[in-house]
């Protein structure tokens, strides 16, 4: 067992001087140290996209990123989506449009929704489902979540 | 395990030389993946995430184009004024995965993977493409064609790093197009295909083409691409050059797609990226 790593995380406008291991990802200690809950484990391979959190206002995967290689750069999770209390645009037209049914995958739609919209604030329906390519709904509810995305983007009638 | 993030090409070379099971880090979305599924455990890593030399892509003077190995899929996919064959790259970044991940993950960490059914090896060949590699014994460049070796395998020696991958100046009026056939959006290639070709009018004049999903790496075939040149890439010629190509393929049997359905898709592929390239060109 090596060291543990002295790091800072700077998590939704907060920083956090924590250790690490070296082979623990940002999911991991978003969870487990800083009790940030809302990133969840799905597959922890990549291919889910529910642990999704933006880094640098790039969305990324919480299960991929080792929390020693995200150091000192800027991370939002889903819990930083919401400001003063209130819902963000992206949130409240998800719950809005019935588009959570577990909700398992919502934390990781909400964050990649929430980028998308910061690069392209207007998005063509293809490019809302591009845009949501990599985050898997497991009780398909894709086509609400596809809906509350247009209707919180520029362009979308709410 | 150690945890490095050196800042100089030099200084991470000199960490993986005094430990052969160390590893670079780059994107992580493979390398990360594997940790997690317990299939790898190196010593340490070497980050190469805050080395600024191996980021960006630079023209040379010669027409050339270097592509530094930490560029993410993002920034290639996006990448401006990339004229001719070079567009390919772009084209093929574009293709890989799905927003989260071209934002993480590297052209240098995705074929020092060596897998055969990633995007980048069948562009790189089909571009006749180099490696550009750093070492305790300085750099040295591998023709992308010899660099992958066999599944999972690269011509990467142990202690050096991927620093770039360059591609010659565009052939002539050459456009290359980049074909995906997979089960769906964002998953690795059931085939692909990679093509560069110039038309002279309605004459073939180059054409180099390759094969991903199809064999251990990727498969080229010259006799193929002697077959095409100089004809008008009808439909027989392009029947043929995927005959001989597919007796070059050792494909397997996978969840996605059997190796005989992977064969089947060879003509049909290979047809729409000679005709897709041919046609940026204005044949047709």
């Amino acid at each position: 067992m090596s060291e543990a790593i002295p790091i800072s995380l700077k998590v939704n406008g907060r920083t956090h001087r924590l250790f690490v291991r070296p082979w623990h990802t940002l999911l991991q200690v978003l969870r487990e140290q800083i009790s940030l809950t809302g990133s969840k484990r799905g597959c922890n391979q990549g291919v889910c996209g529910a642990c999704s959190v933006m880094i640098d206002g790039a969305v990324v995967r919480g299960c991929l990123t080792l929390a020693a290689d995200a150091a000192d750069r800027e991370i939002v999770t889903v819990e930083g989506l919401a400001e003063g209390g209130a819902l963000s645009p992206v949130q409240q037209a998800l719950l809005d449009h019935g588009a959570v049914q577990c909700g398992f995958c919502m934390p990781g739609m909400a964050v990649a929704a929430t980028a998308l919209l910061a690069d392209k604030p207007s998005p063509t329906e293809d490019e809302i489902r591009d845009g949501l390519s990599g985050n898997l709904c497991r009780c398909s509810g894709y086509v609400k979540v596809i809906e509350a995305v247009r209707s919180a983007s520029a362009g979308g009638a709410s | 395990m150690e945890f490095h993030g050196p800042s100089t090409v030099d200084e991470a070379v000199s960490l993986l030389a005094a430990d052969e099971d160390a590893r670079c880090l780059a994107g992580g979305a493979t390398l990360v993946a594997m940790m997690n599924a317990d299939l790898v455990m190196p010593s340490a890593l070497v980050s190469l995430r805050h080395i600024e030399s191996l980021r960006g892509i630079s023209a040379d003077d010669g027409g050339g184009l270097r592509i530094g190995a930490m560029t993410t899929h993002r920034e290639v996919a996006g990448a401006a004024g990339l004229g001719g064959a070079h567009a390919l790259i772009s084209e093929t970044a574009r293709a890989i995965g799905h927003p989260a991940i071209r934002n993480m993950g590297t052209i240098g960490g995705s074929i020092g993977h060596g897998d055969p059914q990633a995007d980048y090896p069948g562009a790189l060949v089909a571009l006749d493409a180099a490696v550009e590699l750093r070492g305790a014994d300085g750099a040295r460049a591998v023709p992308a064609q010899d660099f992958f070796v066999d599944y999972l395998e690269t011509a990467l020696r142990p202690g050096e790093l991927i620093a770039a991958v360059t591609l010659p100046a565009s052939p002539a009026g050459g456009f290359g197009a980049y074909e995906k056939f997979a089960r769906v959006e964002g998953d690795y290639a059931t085939v692909s295909v990679a093509a560069v070709v110039a038309m002279e009018g309605e004459t073939c004049g180059y054409v180099r083409v390759a094969l991903g999903s199809c064999g251990p790496t990727p498969v080229r075939a010259e006799d193929a691409e002697a077959r095409l040149a100089g004809t008008a890439l009808g439909d027989e010629d392009i029947a043929d050059a995927a005959a001989i190509l597919r007796d070059a393929c050792d494909p397997v049997d996978d969840v996605r797609g059997s190796g005989e359905y992977r064969m089947m898709l060879v003509e049909p592929l290979l047809g729409r990226a000679l005709r897709a390239a041919a046609a940026k060109g204005g044949a047709r």
